[in-house]
């Protein structure tokens, strides 16, 4: 799966909790003031079952989780795929 | 005990247990009926669980119900799970809480935990050797658990816990705490052993209801625990929270649709016994309505709950709004249906010498605890408008 595959799949999923907010790949997901307390634990559960990767416990850390651009570079890790 | 096949995301819902489920489930009612229904007033009454109960539950092996059987547990898919609640809560509130609790503890290490944490309690859990509890409810913070006040300082590889937490269930005779707390602002879950130096554990008494729950105040002072018993990184304590909040969510939901059928059922024997007027109760018509709203409100109740399960088997995303959805309709028809089973019970209703009082007073810590009813409400309403605008 390419860079832009994953990070597009990353931002359609995100994008559902936005309400038409311009999301930039940078921006911090929890900053937003768009996602509840629900929203990690799903973020972890989309990014398993789309990608097929574990997140055991070392890979939670937030920060691997915090913009649609550290969590393409934390899926790109686990697949094992070369950092763009 | 796992039935082959779930049903995958999206296909129809079977609408009755398969075999499997069908066997425990008779299996389970048995048991309720033989070691936990006849005595749960006498444990309501001495505000404790005897220790041995919880030795006889440990063998029977339900209390690794979420374990998988790798790890030595149970290994059940999440209706059968409910079904143990749902029984295990017709019998006796209290002690279906030790399952929802110890279920947390277990279900938080086996998604969120290291490997080590995994070797450490597992097997444990599984057995009922280990009980663990879940401490996030503190003196001021309750559904806001994004604002827990106690703090975890880094302290070389470890960190220092100071704080207090309130209302842990079975906290008296826990053996370890997954707790939350805040590490330089950021929500952390911890596994906190019972024992670590400068953490106390106070019997809390005096309570409404699921008064054998043996419920405690911690006290953490100085309590250092090491990097190792944290579980999963610093920010994600909400998640773990949240995520673990649904699993004992959805046990409450069915150990409630259970105190639902323990009222119908009270009420039922004792409307067709009691004569007034030279008939049975259960024949006046106001009688029969209190016990028609009973019988439609445990149905509600109790198939909400199975849908949350089979939901939750197959993995939808769906699973965690049905769950609140089924937590809030069982808390609130468990309010109703206490209510006229006392009524229908009269005076004797009020008296220890009839469970339903119990009921009563059980029934109101189930519109509190996991997410109170006005915090359902408000999360189910969000969600359906929400739906509702995405298909618009």
């Amino acid at each position: 799966m390419t860079e832009e595959e994953i990070r597009s799949r990353l931002r359609a999923f995100v994008e559902r909790f936005m309400r038409g907010h311009d999301l930039q790949d940078a921006e911090d997901l929890f900053g937003t003031g768009y996602v509840n307390s629900m929203f990690a634990m799903q973020l972890v559960q989309f990014v398993e079952s789309t990608f097929g990767v574990a997140c055991e416990s070392d890979d939670l850390e937030i920060d691997n989780f915090r913009s649609i651009d550290a969590l393409t570079a934390f899926v790109q890790r686990k697949l094992g795929a070369p950092v763009a | 005990m796992t039935d082959p096949a779930p049903p995958p995301a999206g296909a129809a819902l079977r609408m009755e247990l398969g075999p499997a489920q069908a066997a425990a489930r008779a299996e389970f009612a048995a048991w309720v009926d033989a070691h936990v229904a006849p005595h749960a007033g006498a444990w309501d009454r001495a505000a404790a669980t005897p220790r041995e109960v919880i030795d006889r539950l440990a063998a029977t092996g339900w209390l690794g119900a979420v374990v998988p059987r790798e790890h030595g547990g149970a290994g059940m898919d999440w209706v059968t799970f409910g079904v143990l609640n749902e029984e295990l809560g017709r019998g006796c509130s209290s002690l279906r809480s030790l399952l929802t609790v110890h279920s947390m503890a277990a279900h938080a290490v086996l998604r969120w935990g290291s490997r080590a944490q995994k070797e450490r309690w597992l097997g444990p859990f599984a057995r009922g050797e280990a009980i663990g509890a879940f401490a996030l409810s503190e003196p001021e913070v309750g559904s806001d658990a994004s604002a827990v006040q106690t703090t975890a300082t880094p302290d070389g590889d470890g960190y220092v816990l100071d704080g207090r937490k309130k209302w842990t269930t079975y906290g008296q005779i826990a053996d370890v705490f997954l707790l939350f707390a805040k590490a330089e602002g950021k929500p952390v879950a911890f596994l906190v052993e019972r024992g670590a130096p400068g953490l106390e554990v106070a019997p809390l008494g005096g309570i409404t209801g699921t008064r054998a729950s043996m419920l405690a105040e911690l006290r953490l002072e100085g309590c250092r625990v090491p990097k190792e018993a944290r579980v999963a990184g610093p920010g994600f304590g909400l998640a773990v929270a949240v995520a673990t909040l649904e699993v004992g969510r959805y046990s409450v939901a069915c150990g409630t649709a259970g105190l639902i059928r323990a009222c119908l059922d009270a009420s039922l024997d004792y409307a067709a016994r009691r004569v007034q007027y030279g008939s049975a109760i259960g024949e006046h018509q106001l009688v029969q309505r209190m016990l028609a709203e009973m019988a439609a409100g445990w149905r509600a109740a109790h198939w909400l709950c199975m849908r949350a399960g089979w939901l939750r088997d197959a993995g939808d995303p769906a699973a965690a709004h049905e769950t609140f959805v089924a937590k809030y309709a069982a808390a609130t028809a468990a309010t109703r249906a206490a209510l006229d089973a006392v009524q229908i019970h009269g005076a004797n209703g009020c008296s220890e010498a009839y469970p339903v009082e119990r009921y009563l007073r059980d029934s109101r810590v189930m519109e509190i605890i996991e997410g109170s009813t006005q915090i359902q409400q408000v999360a189910i309403a969000r969600a359906e408008l929400e739906s509702r605008a995405a298909h618009l």
